[in-house]
């Protein structure tokens, strides 16, 4: 546990000793607000409520969300760091979770300060809390999901290039399972089960929803459960090709 | 305190390390020679835990690192090839880090970290970020980071490496210091390295061992070793005729010219003469040039060049693989 402590502490450290931290924020709330503003009519719908701010979060973390995982491990093998660390008395299990956690958790300071728009609705009116806070939670957990795909991808490179495009392309099926294009692409010839399970993998649909204030049991653990399997996969991709 | 059995590393096809097995114990220096690509950085990454062996394993102070990498890791302080450090972090931020991985903490993490940052000469830096460091600098961050806890078995991938001599000669001193409580691997191809730190020396090539000894038996089987240099005052026309006489000397194999040597001076004639094998040759050398009258400038004994050891056993065939 403390050797996770420290690889996560060193993680989070080495994005705010460089201006990525910095860039990432103010691009990342600049962009939110465009998007709720702008494309979201969030006033002109004299609606008290957050939704134009949540809907675009997937979009939003379709390409961030990528831009914070792809140094994850590929950093590690350009500098040749990986074999420092992978020396180092850390369980392999305690690196791939520090990493993560650091990342996730960098993600979550970025979406913490959007805290104004919260009291701006609530000054403004009189919005549902607690759908809110449901929101939050489910946004937060859809970031890990893209975090945890992301960490795997860039564990198979030493290119964070790569390990961006490609991030973005696996979240992007992701994101759009269950919708017509990927839909109609299978629905000709797989069996209705398929279909069926392809569709559950949509972060949107699972994003939805949670934001609409429900939080189901269903919906966290498949959060939970995307995030663990990517992570041992990416444990697994790192004990298998490490230099 | 380190035993490796029969270490065997293959990447697809190519077989990287071919049964490797030594022991080194409690302050011996081991010094691991071979040519780029002969298997020495491999070795050390499958001692370390992070290559997997393909066949056999390394015991390093009672733990089997195929079995408990982690006991191995806690035991060994290891320096990767090129001290690899991230750049981002000040020395002192990446030394906090390594302390917090290995468990140093409390008032003792400060007084280590300055410890070693004297001992290693990093305290001007420690507060500048890596990436900014010399070369000298970061390797000495490395090794910083290598010694930090204390270890008992260093295992070091090219310590001197790029450093300027008196960098060199500072890392050699550093090493020698804390030789007598260690078990000390290290590799370089710098064969005077060997001499000045080194207890024992293994020369291995594409992947096994093909010489294991002291550096005094490996300059042994050289064949200039108990060589005589010899240079006399006379006239470039008498050569020959001394080259002769030298060469017809019992225990004298060959005499080889080494005028290029000596710069080639006026006036004297330097000739090398090489004895028959093991044989020591300088008396019988010195009672001829007494007896001819020669007016000897120098009489010098060689003791064996590991240069030449190297390269007459390295060279049996063209070179190795890949560098990994």
């Amino acid at each position: 546990m403390s050797k996770t402590w420290a690889v996560f502490k060193r993680e989070l450290g080495g994005y705010f000793v460089t201006p990525v931290a910095y860039v990432f924020i103010v691009i990342f709330l600049f962009v939110t607000g465009v998007f709720t503003f702008q494309l979201g009519s969030f006033f002109e719908r004299g609606q008290a409520d957050l939704r134009p701010f949540f809907d675009f979060h997937p979009w939003l973390y379709l390409f961030l969300i990528p831009a914070i995982s792809m140094r994850l491990w590929a950093e590690e093998r350009k500098q040749g760091t990986i074999e420092l660390l992978m020396t180092l008395p850390v369980p392999m299990a305690s690196a791939v979770a520090g990493k993560f956690l650091a990342a996730w958790a960098f993600a979550g300071v970025a979406l913490a300060l959007t805290f104004p728009i919260w009291i701006t609705v609530n000054v403004l009116g009189s919005p549902d809390n607690g759908v809110i806070v449901a929101s939050y939670i489910g946004s937060l957990l859809m970031a890990g999901g893209f975090l945890a795909v992301g960490s795997f991808v860039s564990a198979t490179t030493k290119n964070q290039v790569i390990a961006f495009v490609v991030s973005v392309v696996i979240c992007f099926g992701f994101l759009i399972a269950g919708f017509s294009p990927v839909m109609g692409f299978f629905s000709g010839w797989a069996p209705q089960a398929v279909l069926d399970a392809i569709s559950g993998f949509s972060f949107l649909t699972h994003f939805d929803a949670i934001s609409r204030g429900v939080i189901d049991v269903r919906d966290l653990i498949f959060f939970g459960s995307l995030i663990v399997v990517f992570l041992f996969a990416n444990a697994v991709v790192i004990e298998q090709k490490k230099a | 305190m380190i035993e490796i059995r029969n270490l065997v590393k293959r990447f697809g096809p190519f077989t990287a390390v071919a049964g490797v097995s030594f022991k080194v114990g409690r302050g011996e220096v081991l010094g691991f020679l071979g040519p780029n690509g002969a298997g020495k950085s491999t070795t050390m990454k499958m001692i370390t835990g992070f290559l997997t062996p393909t066949e056999g394993t390394a015991i390093v102070c009672g733990h089997d690192v195929t079995k408990e990498p982690l006991a191995v890791k806690e035991k060994i302080g290891y320096l990767p090839e090129g001290a690899p450090a991230y750049p981002d972090m000040t020395p002192e931020g990446f030394l906090n880090f390594i302390c917090d991985v290995r468990g140093i903490t409390g008032p003792n993490r400060r007084a280590r970290i300055d410890e070693i940052a004297a001992k290693v000469h990093i305290e001007g830096v420690m507060r500048q970020s890596i990436e900014t460091l010399s070369k000298g600098f970061k390797r000495r961050v490395g090794l910083a980071q290598a010694i930090l806890h204390d270890p008992d078995v260093l295992i070091m991938d090219e310590p001197t490496d790029g450093l300027d001599p008196n960098q060199k000669h500072e890392v050699r001193a550093l090493i020698q210091g804390m030789s007598s409580k260690k078990g000390i691997i290290l590799s370089t191809h710098i064969l005077e390295e060997v001499d000045a730190v080194c207890t024992r020396a293994i020369i291995i090539n594409r992947g096994s061992i093909i010489a294991d000894g002291t550096p005094e038996q490996l300059r042994a089987r050289s064949r200039y070793y108990n060589a005589v240099g010899v240079t006399v005052r006379a006239g470039a026309e008498q050569k020959a005729g001394i080259r002769d006489e030298l060469g017809r000397l019992a225990g004298v194999d060959e005499v080889e010219d080494a005028g290029s040597n000596s710069g080639g001076r006026d006036g004297v004639v330097s000739l090398m003469v090489i004895p028959k094998r093991g044989k020591s040759i300088v008396e019988e050398v010195g009672r001829h040039a007494r007896a001819k009258g020669w007016s000897v400038d120098e009489l010098r004994v060689d003791s064996g060049r590991l240069d030449e050891v190297f390269r007459t056993i390295t060279s049996g065939g063209g070179g190795g693989g890949g560098g990994r």
